[in-house]
């Protein structure tokens, strides 16, 4: 760090000085990952370019096994998306306290993710350099189009609504001069916490807060409904909308939790993400665990007490069949561990929701695989030959590419806002006799 | 109204797969290697499917030539987002390749698995290069292909037809696989004219349609084996 800046940075209170640490601050470490990131994306990257050239032969699709890992990817990372609105539209919403200081991060993930999805249904496309015909040549009736309306609304909405809150951030990094001033100048777009400016910036969060939520709620269910508008067996079932739903917000609580257990340790984090915050978000992790198995519960009972043929080719090949690892695996990612680690009061700290959190990202990714491959090998028509799938090495790497991509880009991006909101927890402090007063409202004495 | 329609005798069947080599080489039905096609990358508009029935050694082998059933209300074109694949006045359902995406949604809403994807650029024998057909476009890689009854042969009746001031004769449009069919399995024409044979043999009682129950109503009608 330089001499001026560290003085700068000195002359800020407390919270500015741990949370604007790391955007002027930067570890040998970071670099080096920075660097390894940088350079498993750039192999995807070349991994596309020779897809491109050669077709899509280059993958392990075949028919008729059209759709494999870049779907997969789609319908996870979208769904990973969902951590930012659950965490911080709903907590929002419903005043809780607690949320001030994980909802930037979460937010700061929505964002970044719902970018790296988008891009995999082109990813996957034959013709990618005709993508624009779903403008020109629109047709209303197909899913996949109900989907480019809603993820295009949804990315707007959530770049929106992780922008305003930043907004006072940005005006104090401005205003302590420490980093790319005409930058932060920019940026800020002239906020300087008047009283109006921040009444109209209250009420422009309150208003968006509610409304990410039916947004993100159509998202999921859209990309449910890609599947389940078909007469496929098991895709063809009215519980996919909100199945996809329930796990999809399952996924991002977990993807969150493993993010701050990361931000704490390397940025020192410890006042502001607390054992609370993670006991917390492990109660809801445990919620959506059984509700999870709930809905997958229902799911699977229906199609096996209904034994149609073509349901239960595909039922028995999940269950005992060629997908029996990954269905198990899946299970145990997202139920056994969860469950068995969030019940508990020792294990909801911040390691064991940590090991609960990469059990579920990998047991959701895990899902999306059941969901997508075991259907599509299994044709409706008995006489059709049973397909088979095995990524090739363009597919993994493209994968890996994304997944690297998107670290890369939120790591990049803690470089450039605090990965927790000053003002809120700010006002979160300043709150607290409003907060005593809200909670004495409708529990104090009896009068 | 015309509706164009097949129906295939499944006792007249001998799984000789004429209909299969007349329909690749009538259409430019891109080859591809053995690796490929153990790899599912194979295409085929017309495929003689088989089903083996019984234990050793007492078995019967029935065929099941499968082109695309061509359903009235056909799952493939209301998932396409760009509409390039569609349903003619006439009840053909076609693919627009100049604008297909290749998402290969379609392929995957098609109960029948017939709809085929263009894994790599189109590749033929050199000794096959001379003799493609000039009335039917190539695909380019990236793109899906399916059976299209020949419809460029209907075009091409349809101008005879007009420069003979006729009318269109039954004979006039029949697709590759039916022309070829040499135990005339296959008979095609007019579902919906009266003097066309499919019209009768449509109503025969061993006339069935496969996964009739899906509502999708197709276009290509079987009769079952008497035996």
């Amino acid at each position: 760090m330089r001499q001026d800046v560290a003085e700068k940075l000195a002359r800020l209170g407390p919270d500015e000085q741990v949370l604007l640490r790391p955007l002027v601050d930067t570890s040998r470490s970071f670099y080096v990952m920075a660097a390894v990131l940088a350079g498993v994306t750039l192999w995807g990257l070349v991994a596309y370019v020779l897809q491109v050239r050669y077709g899509l032969g280059r993958t392990g699709l075949n028919r008729p096994e059209y759709w494999g890992i870049y779907i997969i990817s789609f319908v996870f990372f979208i769904g990973i998306s969902h951590a930012g609105t659950l965490i911080s539209a709903i907590l929002r919403v419903s005043k809780a306290e607690w949320r001030r200081s994980i909802t930037r991060s979460a937010e700061l993930i929505t964002v970044l993710v719902i970018g790296f999805g988008a891009i995999q249904p082109i990813v996957d496309l034959g013709r990618p350099d005709r993508v624009l015909n779903v403008l020109f040549h629109a047709q209303l009736r197909s899913p996949l189009l109900w989907d480019v309306i809603s993820i295009g609304l949804y990315f707007c909405s959530c770049t929106i609504y992780l922008y305003l809150p930043l907004l006072p951030d940005l005006a104090i990094i401005r205003d302590s001069g420490i980093k790319a001033p005409r930058l932060y100048r920019f940026l800020a777009a002239g906020y300087h916490g008047t009283p109006v400016q921040r009444w109209r910036l209250e009420r422009a969060i309150g208003i968006l807060s509610i409304v990410v939520i039916p947004i993100a709620v159509s998202v999921h269910t859209v990309i449910g409904w890609i599947f389940a508008m078909t007469l496929r067996p098991m895709w063809h079932s009215t519980i996919f909308g909100p199945y996809f739903v329930v796990g999809a917000i399952y996924s991002g609580i977990a993807a969150i939790l493993v993010a701050m257990t990361i931000l704490r340790r390397v940025y020192h984090l410890e006042g502001y993400f607390k054992d609370v915050h993670f006991d917390y978000l492990g109660r809801l992790l445990l919620v959506f665990s059984l509700i999870w198995f709930y809905f997958t519960f229902a799911e699977y009972l229906t199609a096996f007490y209904g034994g149609e043929p073509g349901e239960m080719r595909t039922f028995w090949a999940k269950l005992s069949g060629p997908f029996a690892i990954p269905f198990w695996l899946m299970v145990l990612g997202c139920f056994v561990i969860p469950l068995a680690l969030m019940s508990r009061q020792a294990t909801r700290t911040p390691r064991g929701t940590m090991i609960a959190g990469i059990a579920v990202v990998i047991g959701m990714w895990l899902e999306r695989y059941n969901i997508v491959v075991p259907t599509s090998v299994n044709p409706r028509w008995e006489l059709e030959a049973i397909g088979h799938y095995f990524p090739s090495w363009v597919e993994l790497s493209i994968m890996a590419g994304t997944f690297s991509g998107f670290i890369l880009l939120y790591m990049l991006a803690t470089k450039v806002v605090p990965i927790v909101s000053i003002w809120e927890i700010k006002e979160g402090r300043e709150a607290v006799h409003e907060v005593a007063a809200r909670v004495a409202r409708y529990s104090g004495a009896i009068e | 109204m015309t509706r164009w329609g097949m129906v295939i005798d499944l006792d007249r069947c001998t799984g000789c797969a004429a209909c299969e080599v007349a329909c690749k080489s009538e259409n430019n039905i891109a080859t591809v290697t053995p690796e490929a096609a153990e790899g599912g990358r194979a295409m085929s508009w017309m495929t003689v499917m088989t089903h083996v029935e019984g234990a050793f050694p007492n078995t019967t082998m029935q065929f099941f030539p499968r082109p695309c059933m061509h359903c009235d209300n056909p799952p493939c074109i209301r998932v396409c987002p760009v509409s390039a694949t569609y349903i003619d006045a006439e009840g053909i359902v076609g693919q627009i390749y100049p604008r297909c995406i290749g998402c290969r949604y379609c392929a995957n809403a098609c109960p029948y698995t017939v709809k085929y994807f263009n894994w790599y650029p189109p590749e033929w024998p050199a000794s096959e290069l001379l003799y493609l057909n000039p009335d039917v476009s190539v695909r380019p890689k990236g793109v899906i292909e399916k059976c299209t009854f020949c419809h460029h042969r209907l075009q091409r009746a349809r101008e005879q037809a007009r420069v003979e001031q006729r009318e269109l004769r039954e004979e006039d449009y029949q697709p590759a696989c039916a022309d070829v069919c040499p135990t005339r399995a296959i008979v095609f024409g007019d579902l919906d004219n009266p003097t066309h044979e499919v019209a009768e043999l449509k109503e025969n009682a061993r006339a069935m349609r496969i996964m009739e129950d899906l509502g999708t109503q197709p276009k290509v009608y079987y009769l079952r084996r008497r035996s």
